[in-house]
């Protein structure tokens, strides 16, 4: 064992080392490992990221395609209420408008009817006055007997 | 043949020495250089691979290294609290550097003194038994304790920036013993301030030497197996070699985990 100026010179070759090591190697070195492992890290959230967002939207997507399924089961029911509210309609307008006919066609019927008395009446009257006028030709003159004439024309 | 052997493993534990007279002023040329290629190629490697670094898709080298730098800075972050800038390079490169020394030892025993002998022959006319190479540096004690020192240097350090220098000394003679009055802190100040010494001492020794011991003995069994006939050696040589992977692996960790260790001892307050 024996020391001399060796031990001197690997001190300064030491320290001139750990300089050298402390300026050039360590900083890029491990700024650079950091930088990587924050982009992996960046990287791993960002898939998680998407993972939810992927399943936000699937879970939007189920939403809306019930939410229109409903909306269109509604429009159906809706449009069935409305076609039988429709076919109802008809049937109501139908049955006034026949009724409406059926009571015009009576009415006509009794204006007919009454029109026809009327006739048989006058012509009746007439047949009974010609009748009464046969019978009575030589006893009744028209001129005489007129107002009675008239009056038995009227009760009929 | 005995004689023969000694020359041999004395050669093997030969620097090669600046001066010949040896002194404190010599300069082991051999772990100096090694260990300085050995850093710089930690350094450029590194340095490379960071300049280039891609965010996505990185290549295998990019991938090792990074793999290292992950390492290093789990360790510290899970024993370092305190915030610094300086530790985590620290550790990064104590371990990597530490480890490419250590892993001189799995170059054959012979392969560079032989190489080094002959190109000082060849070139130089230097003779070869004059000429030493020793090819671990972590098995030389300077670079262990210049290393370790260094680790001391930053653990006053580090202590004088998280509790000032008033605070660090203060704490020098006032802990482990706390004393209620001002004549029992005075009474136990000398007692603290020698535990101190011994603990702040015993770090730097105990990181060296447990380095040193394990690379030293390291080698020198690869050439007590160096000096079995060649056919039997890898009976040993090679379950050797494989357990001192795991070696060479483990005291470039252990160093750098108690590098880590210390410094966040430094910092926190007794």
């Amino acid at each position: 064992m024996e020391f001399n100026v060796t031990l001197l010179g690997q001190a300064i070759t030491f320290a001139i080392l750990v300089w050298f090591t402390m300026k050039f190697v360590w900083p890029p070195l491990t700024n650079m490992m950091e930088e990587r492992a924050k982009r992996i890290a960046d990287g791993l959230a960002a898939a998680e990221r998407g993972k939810q967002d992927l399943e936000a939207a699937e879970k939007r997507v189920a939403d809306e395609l019930r939410q229109a399924k409903q909306q269109a089961t509604e429009l159906i029911l809706a449009a069935e209420k409305r076609a039988n509210q429709i076919v109802e309609e008809a049937k109501d307008a139908a049955r006034t408008e026949g009724a409406k006919l059926v009571t015009e066609a009576k009415s006509q019927i009794d204006q007919e009817v009454l029109r026809a008395k009327e006739a048989l009446r006058e012509q009746v009257a007439g047949l009974a006055v010609a009748g009464a006028e046969k019978i009575l030709r030589k006893e009744i003159d028209a001129a005489k007997h007129a107002d009675l004439l008239a009056s038995i024309k009227a009760e009929f | 043949m005995a004689s023969n052997a000694t020359d041999y493993i004395k050669h093997h534990l030969t620097f090669w020495n600046s001066s010949h007279e040896g002194g404190f002023s010599s300069l082991h040329v051999d772990s100096f250089s090694v260990s300085l290629i050995l850093g710089f190629l930690f350094a450029g490697v590194f340095a490379y691979v960071a300049r280039n670094a891609k965010l996505e898709n990185p290549g295998k080298l990019q991938l090792f290294v990074e793999s290292i730098v992950e390492m290093v800075d789990t360790q510290v972050k899970e024993i370092f609290h305190a915030k610094s800038k300086v530790i985590a390079p620290l550790a990064l490169t104590i371990f990597c550097w530490v480890f490419l020394m250590n892993a001189m030892d799995m170059l054959p025993v012979d392969l560079i003194p032989m190489a080094a002998q002959w190109i000082g022959f060849t070139f130089f006319g230097a003779d070869p038994h004059h000429v030493y190479f020793r090819v671990v540096p972590s098995a030389d004690v300077n670079v262990t304790f210049g290393l370790s020192i260094s680790v001391l240097i930053c653990i006053i350090g580090f202590s004088i920036s998280a509790k000032g220098l008033g605070g660090w000394i203060k704490e020098l003679f006032t802990a482990p013993f706390h004393a209620s009055g001002p004549v029992g802190t005075i009474l136990l100040a000398p007692a603290n301030f020698a535990l101190q010494m011994v603990e702040l001492l015993a770090k730097p020794i105990s990181l060296s030497l447990r380095l040193f011991g394990n690379m030293y003995s390291g080698e020198l069994i690869f050439i007590l197996i160096a000096l079995l006939p060649w056919g039997v050696q890898w009976l040993l040589g090679a379950p050797w070699a494989i357990f001192h992977i795991l070696v060479i692996t483990l005291q470039a960790f252990v160093f750098m985990m108690l590098t880590i260790v210390y410094l966040s001892l430094a910092v926190e307050k007794h």
